[in-house]
């Protein structure tokens, strides 16, 4: 299956190694992931913090895009991306005076939008039950003595649940279910991670991520688990700044969901950025 | 000491507010909040609120203007929806986050050199330049406008971020610049 790719900003920079491990976690499952040409920036939250009808518009022009290429899915890893490029959809659909601003905007620059995009995380793909029997075939190396605290975020089921419980979702626990690891249970699974406040108000942001990082230890997990960018970054990168602040002596490895699936598929360590952690490895690896 | 006048007369109040924001695309169901606080309740940052957001709707509703305007609760959330999918009445009060800080930031009545409105500013202004959104000139900017100091505490964790090739000095842009400025340009009109 061929499907349109919106990687996103993040992915680009900090978040490398999640489109590394995801591209080539995807081919094993023969789903190919073609990037549409010259998209934008998906203005994230905070554009729409400073005008809401640019915010779409920005998204818009992404849509358009990925429809011009005639498939109706647009994959797109991150949360914040997913969220946006869904919201715009919907809010062009809902509101006639939202559609109608959008739709003159694309046409003043020679675009249109004709409302038959599907935006779908990477998660999405993976959740019926024939592609989880896929994945376990795949499987060379089960993750035996892997313990993983499964962190979705908020926006990939909020607030469009569209394929699983905002609350209490569980595609990615079958997911590691099926590849033989041991999938941590918690109520934290969408508990927010701050977002971009550890950029801005450090102390709330470090607090959000400390709360998460000490449920992952209390419940004996070894590594935990993420689905988008940000949440990745704030609960690996800020790990010893929050050691710091909180007296605590974390060291917990956070992969992305596709970089655990390759490591089961036994795909190279450069085809999946593991050479990109900031917290080593080394345990982890030698338990599986 | 400075002594001010604690409570409101009622015609100080704006009644116009709330219709207005009932009138905005996701503000409709404000007026059927029954005041329970599921939003407050389930909100990981309302602890941190200068106003949770339960109480932000009877102020919206009792037509306190400026006061929910400059408030630092609407620039404090997260985006994270918790609220939205809790609330009983459907009123999608991340939403109705988002209608208050475009007022806020349009009666220019945000909290100046509050990091988080700052970021937004300069994240706007580059992605509506270039297109895209390159991390580390953002950081650049927004600690220069509000904490320079701050550079010395990030140095270790860019260090690390170097050294793993998470770092793009590059700034990132896209081909078609014109297209998408005459998109956002004609959004002004």
């Amino acid at each position: 299956m061929e499907y349109n790719y919106y990687p996103g900003c993040s992915v680009k920079g900090t978040g490398k190694h999640y489109e590394e491990s995801l591209i080539n976690t995807l081919k094993e499952l023969n789903i190919e992931l073609n990037e549409i040409e010259d998209w934008n920036c998906c203005g994230a939250t905070t554009y729409m913090s400073i005008n809401e009808l640019k915010a779409f518009a920005l998204a818009a022009r992404n849509l358009s895009l990925a429809e011009k290429n005639n498939k109706s899915d647009l994959i797109t890893p991150c949360s914040a991306c997913y969220l946006v490029l869904k919201k715009a959809d919907d809010y062009i659909k809902k509101y006639d005076q939202i559609g109608k601003k959008i739709l003159d905007a694309l046409k003043s620059a020679g675009m249109e939008y004709n409302g038959k995009v599907k935006v779908k995380h990477p998660l999405e793909l993976l959740t019926n039950d024939s592609m989880i029997e896929d994945i376990k075939k795949r499987v060379k190396k089960p993750l035996n003595g892997w313990k993983v605290f499964c962190y979705y975020g908020c926006q990939i089921v909020r607030p469009y649940p569209d394929f699983d419980d905002p609350r209490y979702p569980m595609s990615l626990d079958n997911i590691m279910n099926a590849l033989g690891a041991e999938v941590v249970d918690h109520p934290f699974k969408t508990r927010c991670c701050g977002g971009s406040l550890t950029g801005t108000i450090e102390d709330v942001g470090l607090r959000l991520n400390y709360i998460l990082l000490y449920e992952a230890q209390v419940r004996g997990a070894n590594c935990v688990t993420t689905v988008c960018p940000l949440c990745q970054f704030n609960l690996e990168c800020y790990q010893s700044k929050i050691n710091k602040q909180y007296k605590s002596s974390f060291s917990i490895p956070v992969l992305y969901f596709s970089q655990i699936m390759g490591i089961a598929f036994g795909l190279p360590r450069e085809k999946l950025g593991l050479n990109r952690s900031i917290i080593s490895l080394k345990t982890l690896l030698e338990v599986a | 000491m400075e002594i001010n006048k604690r409570i409101k007369y009622e015609k100080e109040l704006d009644d116009s507010f709330w219709r207005w924001i009932v009138s905005t695309p996701g503000g409709e169901n404000v007026e059927q909040c029954i005041q329970c606080g599921m939003c407050s309740g389930s909100c990981p940052l309302s602890i941190y609120m200068d106003y949770t957001p339960r109480r932000l709707i009877a102020m919206i509703k009792a037509g306190f203007k400026d006061e929910v305007l400059k408030s630092f609760t609407i620039w404090l959330c997260s985006s994270c929806y918790t609220c939205t999918i809790q609330c009983p009445m459907n009123i999608k009060v991340t939403d109705l986050m988002y209608i208050l800080k475009q007022k806020a930031i349009e009666n220019k009545k945000y909290p100046k050199r509050f990091p988080i409105s700052v970021l937004s500013k300069e994240f706007f202004n580059m992605v509506s330049k270039k297109g895209r959104n390159t991390e580390i000139n953002l950081v650049f900017k927004l600690l220069l406008k509000t904490n320079p100091l701050k550079f010395f505490g990030m140095a270790s964790l860019g260090l690390k971020l170097i050294k793993t090739g998470r770092m793009n000095f590059k700034s990132d842009a896209i081909k078609n610049i014109k297209q998408l400025k005459t998109i956002l340009n004609s959004i002004e009109e």
